[in-house]
């Protein structure tokens, strides 16, 4: 009870200060504290009729959030992931658009072909950091451009519309590959079910197998791993290729579930968002199912705030920022009052130091 | 002009890394100050340069007491430091790291900056080009270049450490004479060092410290046999020495030579037999580590042939070697052997080699909880490597040793432990020596190495400077030879 109270306490603090934090600034700009909490709940989970736009969001938030676990858990910060959901995204893209057949087949194709891609994409970094010691945060930011630059160049270009260039995005696809969906209004049960089953196998992956006890080693000493036998390098490449899978079968969702076309900003910023999710979640691959939850319901509540208080919605944007700004302070006060054990990403935020492998 | 150290302490954790120390030294004075690795001069050092903050005690300059607080403290206090790593930004131009740190002007003014490295230059002799990037110089070149802009920030009192690891002979020469001259001028010149000849060679008095404290003050000339007799203390040898039987050549080295960032280890030939314990002395940085690592894999030699049981192994990876039959413990326990914020069951775990996709937690919990037991471990299967003490987690590297090893590589394998750990952990090394491992192991301790070895090799500047017979070698010797003086054993 008392291990359980303390894993809880820096996101639930965290929580309730960038909460407190917000109504503050909600008196300050004299909008109705207590009114718009609840436009931000009606707006995404409160009503049955929001509740899809919410998983909408939600699907590839967590996807991404279950591959940069094990990112994480090999110590690395995987910031390209961004630019991997676009990659899965255009090779989920390609797929539907080169290859008729049973939507089944196609559909699977198309995950795979997204999966692929963006396996691909992460192991850029993941050479670039084991090969010549390059950090993955540097690679990975420029990757992102890359990819974003490749989803505009084949939007406007080789798969623009016919007779007409615009960054809007392509044709959308034979409506025979869309992700089947329950009922009119609702959103793909299948995505649904494919984030889920992701969350469920990275969480067996990590505490149950011995594959995620040796990238435990490997991301929180790669020196004594290395030291024990452990092929350090593979399983830094290996943590890379299987974020790489999500993060593209995440932009799969995207284009296929979500746009129903390839269009520039597939990726939408849920990489990015997935890295706080999973800060918050403390690193724990079931947490960030209701961590995901919480920032989509943020995230989608907040254009009802613009609509029903006059609010801008960029609101959101502020209720996550401090989020992260509480994560870390409520999770580097922790560090230096206990001085040892977990977190050690957010330590490592807060006072950098020389870290790497054996050379 | 004197500067006063007046009963510091630093303590960090349980160790006492600073116990009352008290030193005294007067204008143009050059003092050594020497000790083993781990004595507590380069704490001294980082308190009299700002650089950490005494628990207790005052530093004393003048008759002022100094609140030093950060090492801008110090310099402003007239106190500079010279570090082991000269702190030079290789990219910047000679005169550009000298005008760094400067005072505090908004705009930079190289011409005056440009003349007084000129004058400083000139007066003491330095010979690099104030347009020339600090990658291009020579590391006695860089110390010049850090004691001229330690003058011209106004140093009075002038620390170096270890300034003569990484220097040719030729430089050294260059700045034992700047350092004299310094003196000359009524400097107060504080030379750390643990090599009894360059002490005896410059200063004019030394303190000698042990284990955090100060074992005394000496005027020159100094006697080397009291300056070793100071370093080590008297160490009581124990008579009876188990019988090591000999079996057939373990590891075999020809000629090797190998090097790391620092030391380059030259033209090594050794034989180690089954069976038998070789001990590795000399001060930290000698080549210990460059020679373990060699004979890990994790080194691969520029020359020379490794075998071990007949296998060439020259030039194979670490996980050949491993493979091979060698295990390697280096020094940092909770660094190089164990990983801190994992449990011991998921230590055992890791090593267990069990081949199974999914792990068998209750399987490894049970496993564990008989191993803490079997190897007399103070912890639970849940406790984490970094809450366990040094004596446990040495208890834990142990026991995740495997069962069958042809060559057993450890650094310090009981620096830190008390006496009941220690004993434990030779208990263990000499069963395993019994049943035919060859042990080579590094030690600072003397006792330890002169008990426990079959053969002892001294290193000194990273060559084997001598091999001796254990059993025939005095402390007193093996205290010269590790200082880097020829005896005859």
């Amino acid at each position: 009870m008392k291990a359980w109270l303390e894993r809880v306490r820096v996101p639930a603090l965290s929580i309730a200060l960038a909460l407190v934090a917000t109504l503050l600034l909600l008196i300050a700009v004299s909008a109705p504290p207590l009114e718009a909490l609840y436009q931000l709940w009606n707006g995404s989970l409160g009503r049955a009729a929001k509740i899809p736009d919410t998983l909408i969001t939600w699907v590839p938030l967590v996807l991404a959030a279950a591959g940069l676990i094990v990112t994480f858990q090999a110590g690395m910060w995987n910031i390209g992931i961004e630019g991997q959901i676009v990659m899965g995204a255009i090779g989920a893209a390609w797929v539907v658009r080169r290859i008729s057949g049973p939507a089944v087949i196609v559909i699977f194709l198309a995950f795979v072909s997204g999966a692929l891609f963006g396996i691909i994409w992460a192991l850029i970094p993941g050479f670039l950091r084991t090969r010549f010691r390059v950090h993955e945060i540097f690679s990975g930011v420029a990757l992102d451009f890359v990819a974003g630059a490749i989803a505009v160049f084949l939007i406007i270009g080789p798969w623009s519309r016919a007779g007409i260039a615009s960054t809007s995005g392509t044709d959308p696809f034979d409506t025979r590959y869309w992700l089947p969906t329950a009922g009119a209004n609702g959103y793909s049960w299948l995505a649904i079910l494919v984030a889920l089953l992701a969350v469920a196998m990275i969480a067996v992956l990590m505490r149950g197998t011995r594959y995620g006890l040796r990238l435990k080693a490997v991301g929180k000493n790669s020196e004594s791993a290395y030291l024990m036998g452990i092929r350090t390098d593979a399983f830094m490449l290996s943590a890379f290729a299987v974020c790489g899978a999500l993060a593209g079968i995440a932009g799969t969702v995207q284009a296929l579930g979500f746009h129903h076309k390839l269009v520039p900003s597939v990726s939408g910023g849920y990489g990015f968002l997935a890295i706080l999710v999973v800060l918050l979640a403390g690193f724990r691959t079931v947490w960030t199912i209701p961590i995901a939850l919480f920032f989509s319901a943020v995230l989608v509540g907040s254009t009802q705030l613009s609509l029903r208080l006059d609010i801008d919605s960029s609101l959101a944007g502020v209720i996550q920022g401090m989020l992260v700004l509480f994560i870390l302070l409520v999770g580097g006060w922790q560090a230096r009052r206990t001085r040892r054990g977990g977190g050690a990403v957010i330590e490592s935020l807060i006072a950098p130091k020389s870290g790497g492998g054996p050379d | 002009m004197a500067l006063s150290l007046r009963d510091i302490h630093k303590h960090f954790g349980a160790v006492r890394a600073n116990d009352g120390i008290s030193i005294d030294v007067e204008a143009g004075e050059l003092h050594g100050l020497l000790g083993e690795n781990g004595a507590g001069k380069s704490t001294l050092m980082k308190v009299l340069s700002g650089f950490i903050e005494a628990d207790s005690g005052e530093v004393v300059l003048d008759d002022n007491t100094l609140n030093l607080k950060s090492p801008d403290d110090a310099i402003k206090a007239g106190i500079g430091m010279l570090h082991q790593d000269p702190l030079v930004f290789l990219p910047f131009t000679v005169l550009d790291n000298f005008l760094l740190g400067g005072p505090g002007k908004v705009r930079l003014d190289r011409k005056e900056g440009a003349k007084a490295l000129q004058a400083a230059a000139e007066r003491y002799g330095f010979t690099f080009d104030p347009a020339a990037l600090a990658q291009s110089l020579t590391v006695g070149e860089r110390q010049q270049l850090e004691i001229a802009r330690l003058l011209w920030l106004g140093a009075r009192v002038l620390i170096l450490d270890e300034p003569t690891t990484g220097i040719s002979a030729s430089q050294r020469e260059k700045l034992f004479e700047i350092l004299r001259r310094l003196s000359d001028e009524g400097m107060i010149v504080i030379f750390v060092s643990h090599k009894l000849e360059e002490i005896e060679q410059l200063c004019h008095r030394v303190t000698v410290m042990r284990r955090g404290q100060v074992i005394g003050h000496i005027k020159a000339p100094f006697t080397t046999d009291r300056l070793v007799e100071m370093m080590f203390g008297e160490v009581v040898v124990a008579g009876e020495r188990p019988a090591a039987t000999l079996g057939a050549t373990a590891l075999s080295l020809d000629q090797l030579t190998v090097r790391d960032r620092l030391t380059t280890v030259t033209d090594l030939s050794m034989q180690v037999a089954e069976g038998e314990v070789l001990g590795l002395a000399g001060l930290e940085g000698s080549g210990q580590r460059t020679f373990l690592q060699a004979c890990t894999g994790l080194l691969r030699p520029d020359q020379g042939t490794i075998h071990l049981n007949g296998t060439d192994l020259t030039g194979k990876g670490y996980r050949t070697f491993l493979r091979s039959g060698v295990h390697y413990l280096p020094a940092g326990r909770l660094e190089e052997g164990l990983v801190a914020g994992m449990t011991i069951t998921e230590h055992f775990e890791l090593v267990s080699g069990r081949k199974s996709f999914f792990v068998d937690w209750d399987n490894a919990a049970d496993t564990a909880t008989s191993d803490i037991a079997d190897h007399f471990i103070k912890g639970t299967k849940d406790s984490t490597a970094e809450s366990l003490s040094g004596g446990n987690q040495q208890r834990l590297l142990l026991a995740m040793m495997p069962d069958e090893i042809e060559l057993l590589l450890m650094e310090h394998p009981t620096r830190g432990l008390d006496i009941e750990s220690a004993d434990w952990v030779w208990t263990q090394l000499l069963a395993r020596r019994d049943s035919g491992t060859a042990i080579i192991f590094a030690s600072a301790d003397l006792d330890e190495l002169l008990r426990y070895s079959d053969r002892i090799a001294v290193f000194f500047n990273g060559t084997v400077f001598a091999v001796v017979d254990a059993a025939t070698t005095t402390p007193d010797q093996l205290g010269y030879l590790i200082g880097g003086k020829k005896v005859t054993v």
